[in-house]
């Protein structure tokens, strides 16, 4: 049997081998050695959740702590990539975009576009996304779509240990700036994961459920919570296909189709808030290209149109849970017109 | 007598499986080794035979179910045995099941990882005594092809299951890929445990590793199993290989894959995502152009050892329906031959308890 490690395990790996493979490799970010020359720093704490503890020590030249300022380190970081580095910036906290989003808005995702393909820029800014760990609001968002939106980014959300290791490696092997977002609650998570490099390709959903009755459509950590609503779903008969995006840009448009042609109905479940979300695009899409193979609506799960709640009661609420899952599927399983 | 049958354990990574479909309702008769219903797991989909004959007094799991490995499923009653007694063989069971299961995860056969000649390779080791039989997978393939074979053989002897070079969680890096650097490894791998002489399986390239060693070691060989062995004609599939070998994701892998059996619907998205694990490792594309350019570059068989069948006691196995390459190469080999009608070339795994049989068989009456 292959070892297990878990998804923050998986990341540290995927940095160690790739810094080992790769001189031109460096991480920059807040406290991404734990205080970079002050004392202590050997058994330094890597990182707000730990995922780049052990790095500083085996590569004192190329873990670098940057001061409080995204404006400016990850402005360093697009602009080292542009001359031949391999940077991975962490950003900590997906919700500090609002700090650096010229950064990689106008500059990073424009470079290879504006100058004609003359100039590449492979960065990859790690972040943690997510609510469910009472972080409150400005620590808990999702914020998928917003880089998604962007043209020019590429946006990897892995749900299990193997793929943050394999996309994490594709992600800086790529070209191209790519935004790598990490769930705080699935650092945890236990999985098999081979030891040696090995690269996931981008743009290629998992099907890590078949089924021939509904397509459940999801992405990061719903993919556990729609297994889950799954397996409750076999019990009363109805047979869910789950579809992990692993990537939401590049998006696998023909796997969501190819689902949705043959069971016919459709559930997006997006961690997100509702408007302009991966749900709403996929729902759009399906609507689109495959609205003569639907036997039902289509049903989104979602977050509400809130920011995410601090109170713990409140934030369990906001988050898409198996039961939500579960009751859009019931409500469209029965419609069969048009068969 | 009252007998548990319980969620069988197939291959090393298997922890749980999802009951599919009841093929005995309760009340029925069951005859030993009749299929009682079907598993899936992650890997692959499975018929349950009967351990015993019995009837089916008790079906404890229900279709869909997941349940792990151990888990009780039915009570099958040889004789009499009244409801109360049942009830107390459950009761019994499940009381004790928990930590079982947990001791069995927690001492379970593992596979080992060894450098030979400086190259890591991995092995199942299994089983004790006689003259230990060596499983030599084949091409793209691990010692999970043996996943139905390897526990039942080892009830006999001692069986070891390896990765060849370039394969499953073996090295990947190869010199040159041709049949010696693959036998090599294998010569190395019994040489680091201390064995001097075993039975060679092998299926497909296994069939010529082994047949290579043979021709290199004829002392170290007291008989050779070949199943859908590479080696003994000039023909094999050359879209097959192209196909595989170059496939990257999961569309492209699929119509090479289904050629590999006789039901396609073996080929779920399971096993090519499965698959495609395998071929997204470092290494790994590279070794496969290797190998398959060293030994079926152009799309035929380049080496033939056919003439090494017959120096040592011989059992040629094949599915009549093999598409990768043909039962034909079976006919007028000096060997026992058996031909399983219907099947393909992943014929260990697709008819497990036929070939399980014919390798007893074959092997008790060696010396």
């Amino acid at each position: 049997m292959a070892r297990k490690i878990s998804y923050q395990q998986a990341i540290n790996e995927a940095l160690a081998q790739e810094m080992r493979r790769d001189q031109s490799v460096f991480i920059i970010g807040q406290d991404v050695s734990g205080g970079t020359g002050a004392p202590g720093e050997q058994d330094a704490w890597g990182g707000v959740l730990g995922v780049t503890k052990g790095l500083y020590p085996e590569f004192p030249d190329r873990v670098l702590d940057a001061p409080l300022s995204e404006v400016g380190y990850v402005g360093m970081a697009v602009g080292a990539a542009t001359r031949g580095m391999r940077p991975v910036c962490e950003l900590m906290f997906v919700d500090f975009i609002g700090c650096c989003l010229d950064q990689l808005l106008n500059q990073a995702a424009k470079f290879r576009y504006m100058f004609g393909g003359k100039t590449t820029t492979p960065l990859v800014v790690r972040a943690m996304y997510g609510a469910g760990l009472r972080a409150a609001a400005q620590h808990s968002q999702m914020l998928t779509s917003m880089w998604t939106h962007i043209p020019g980014l590429k946006v990897v959300c892995p749900a299990t240990p193997y793929d943050a290791k394999g996309m994490l490696i594709q992600a800086i092997r790529d070209n191209d700036p790519v935004i790598f977002l990490e769930h705080k609650m699935l650092y945890s998570l236990q999985g098999e994961v081979p030891e040696e490099l090995y690269t996931v390709p981008f743009g290629e959903a998992n099907f890590v459920r078949e089924g021939n009755d509904v397509t459940l459509v999801t992405y990061g950590r719903m993919v556990h919570v729609a297994m889950e609503a799954a397996a409750n779903l076999a019990r009363q008969g109805i047979d869910c296909e789950v579809l992990d995006l692993r990537t939401t840009s590049p998006l696998d448009e023909d796997s969501i189709l190819e689902s949705v042609e043959k069971t016919g109905r459709l559930v997006v479940i997006d961690e997100s808030n509702p408007r302009c979300s991966i749900a709403a695009d996929i729902s759009a899409l399906v609507a689109q290209r495959a609205f003569s193979f639907l036997r039902a609506p289509i049903e989104m799960v979602t977050a509400p149109h809130t920011p995410v709640p601090f109170s713990d009661a409140l934030e369990d609420l906001y988050i898409p849970n198996a039961a939500k899952i579960e009751a859009a599927v019931l409500k469209i399983a029965d419609k069969r017109n048009a068969a | 007598m009252i007998h548990t049958l319980t969620m069988p354990k197939w291959g090393l990574s298997m922890t749980e499986g999802r009951v599919d479909v009841w093929l005995k309702q309760q009340g029925d008769s069951v005859e030993k080794g009749e299929e009682v219903l079907d598993v899936e797991t992650d890997k692959i989909s499975s018929s349950v035979e009967a351990p015993f004959s019995g009837v089916l007094r008790r079906v404890l799991a229900q279709t869909d179910e997941t349940l792990p490995v151990g888990a009780l499923l039915a009570i099958v009653v040889e004789g009499e045995a009244s409801e109360a007694e049942i009830d107390a063989v459950i009761e019994a069971f499940q009381a004790g099941f928990v930590s079982s299961a947990a001791e069995a995860e927690a001492s379970g056969p593992s596979a080992q990882k060894v450098e030979v000649g400086g190259r890591l390779l991995r092995y199942l080791d299994l089983g004790e005594g006689g003259t230990p039989l060596v499983l030599v997978h084949g091409f793209g393939g691990d010692l999970n092809n043996w996943l139905f074979n390897h526990p039942a053989l080892s009830a006999q002897r001692r069986v070891i299951a390896l990765d060849l070079p370039g394969h499953g969680e073996s090295g990947k890096h190869l010199q040159t890929g041709d049949v010696q650097e693959l036998s090599d490894a294998v010569l190395g791998l019994l040489d680091h445990l201390n064995i001097d002489r075993v039975h060679l399986a092998g299926h497909s390239m296994g069939g010529l590793v082994s047949l290579n060693l043979a021709r290199l070691a004829p002392q170290r060989v007291a008989s050779l199993t070949l199943i859908a062995s590479a080696g003994l004609g000039p023909e094999i599939n050359g879209d097959y290989l192209q196909g595989f070998t170059e496939a990257s994701n999961r569309n492209a892998l699929k119509p090479p894959l289904i050629q590999l059996f006789s039901d396609p619907a073996l080929v779920n998205r399971q096993m090519l995502e499965d698959m495609l694990k395998f071929k997204r490792l470092e290494g790994v594309d590279q070794a496969l152009r290797q190998i398959s350019g060293q030994l079926f570059g152009g799309g035929r068989q380049l080496i033939d050892l056919r003439n090494m069948v017959g120096q040592q006691p011989g059992l040629v196995i094949w599915g009549s329906d093999d598409a990768i390459i043909p039962a034909s190469h079976a006919q007028g080999v000096e060997a026992q031959v058996e031909i399983l009608p219907g099947q393909g070339h992943m014929v260990q795994l697709e008819a497990a308890e036929r070939v399980n049989e014919l390798m007893l068989g074959f092997l008790k009456i060696q010396p």
